[in-house]
């Protein structure tokens, strides 16, 4: 592949991340446990539709091909999406949405605060902006994923469960591939394997506050943020996200 | 997760003017009572500084004081209107 292209792939795995994790997050406008809560979910999920509408505004502008933010969040098809696994996991219960907030967060935290010093200066730009609002993102599920470890029989229960259910997908965030490697070697992304020890403290840290155990690293699946096996559930989440623009081609506000 | 307790939401615009109530909100502590602040009210960059209080530490009047407490008195003297406001102080 040349640079380029590598590039836009990348890029595209950003956007695609937030997106999926934003759209995940815009599926409980309606069920949150609370109106409070609710709101901060919204706001949450809005601040990463945000960042993916930035991230493909750039991938489109690399492919040189024409193609904007909305066509490449609602016309392409499953096998073309490049985001991680992690965030294509349903909200399941209360705590497996803050799990998965929580953990992926901690993971952009620590992508984006690298991707400030990228050499690229437009990712650069966006990781700024993106930086601020993911450390509250962190914040928000994290006193939760402390609350709930750290709170009755059931809620300690439920959280240990997501944790562990949701843990089999960290892996992927940490293992880079030839996109990553290549990246990497320009000084526009990170070694991601030297982000993890920062991830793991934090994570570490609250998972002890919470009073739950961190489960153990074993075999974890790949295949989602390369497009190579996605999950099951991406499709149904852009049969969704996708209707509109599907049905009614072009359509606007 | 019901019967999250109430409070009351305090917000300073910006620096030099005092924290004025601007809502409530139900929260299951006060550090999440500040969390969810942040999310209500402060989702379009109002504000320097959040205060959250339990709405049970609030202390309130009653309506049947109102005469004893808020009747108007004829002592004008005590209202500072005669003075002219210099116009660099904008909040007095």
């Amino acid at each position: 592949m040349e640079t380029r292209e590598v590039l836009f792939e990348y890029v595209l795995r950003l956007g695609d991340n937030a997106l999926i994790l934003g759209q995940r997050l815009c599926e409980l406008l309606g069920w949150a446990p609370e109106l409070e809560e609710e709101m901060a979910l919204a706001n949450i999920a809005l601040d990463y539709i945000g960042q993916a509408r930035m991230f493909l505004s750039y991938a489109g502008e690399i492919e040189g091909k024409g193609r904007d933010e909305d066509q490449l969040a609602y016309t392409r098809d499953v096998l073309d999406f490049r985001c991680a696994l992690m965030v294509q996991q349903p909200n399941g219960d209360f705590a497996h949405t803050m799990a998965r907030l929580f953990l992926m967060s901690a993971f952009n935290e620590q992508l984006y605060g690298w991707l400030v010093r990228s050499k690229d200066q437009r990712l650069a730009e966006i990781a700024e902006k993106a930086l601020k609002e993911v450390r509250y993102h962190v914040r928000h599920s994290g006193e939760w994923v402390i609350r709930l470890g750290d709170g009755t029989e059931e809620s300690h229960r439920r959280m240990q469960r997501a944790i562990e259910d949701l843990w089999l997908y960290t892996g992927e965030l940490f293992t880079p591939d030839e996109v990553d490697q290549a990246m990497a070697a320009e000084g526009i992304g990170p070694d991601l394997a030297a982000l993890k020890p920062a991830w793991q403290q934090k994570v570490e840290a609250v998972l002890r506050e919470a009073t739950l155990e961190r489960p153990a690293d074993g075999w974890m699946p790949t295949g989602g943020k390369d497009g190579r096996m996605h999950s099951e559930h991406l499709g149904h989440i852009l049969s969704e996200l996708q209707f509109l623009q599907r049905a009614y081609p072009g359509l606007r506000w | 997760m019901k019967g999250w307790p109430l409070y009351e939401v305090f917000i300073r615009p910006r620096n030099g003017v005092a924290h004025r109530h601007v809502g409530s909100l139900h929260a299951p502590d006060p550090e999440m009572a500040l969390e969810l602040a942040r999310d209500l009210y402060c989702r379009r960059g109002e504000g320097t500084s959040i205060w959250v209080v339990p709405a049970s530490a609030i202390t309130a009047s009653r309506p049947e004081d109102k005469d004893a407490f808020f009747e108007p008195l004829e002592k004008e003297y005590r209202h500072p209107s005669h003075y002219n406001i210099p116009p660099d102080v904008k909040n007095m």
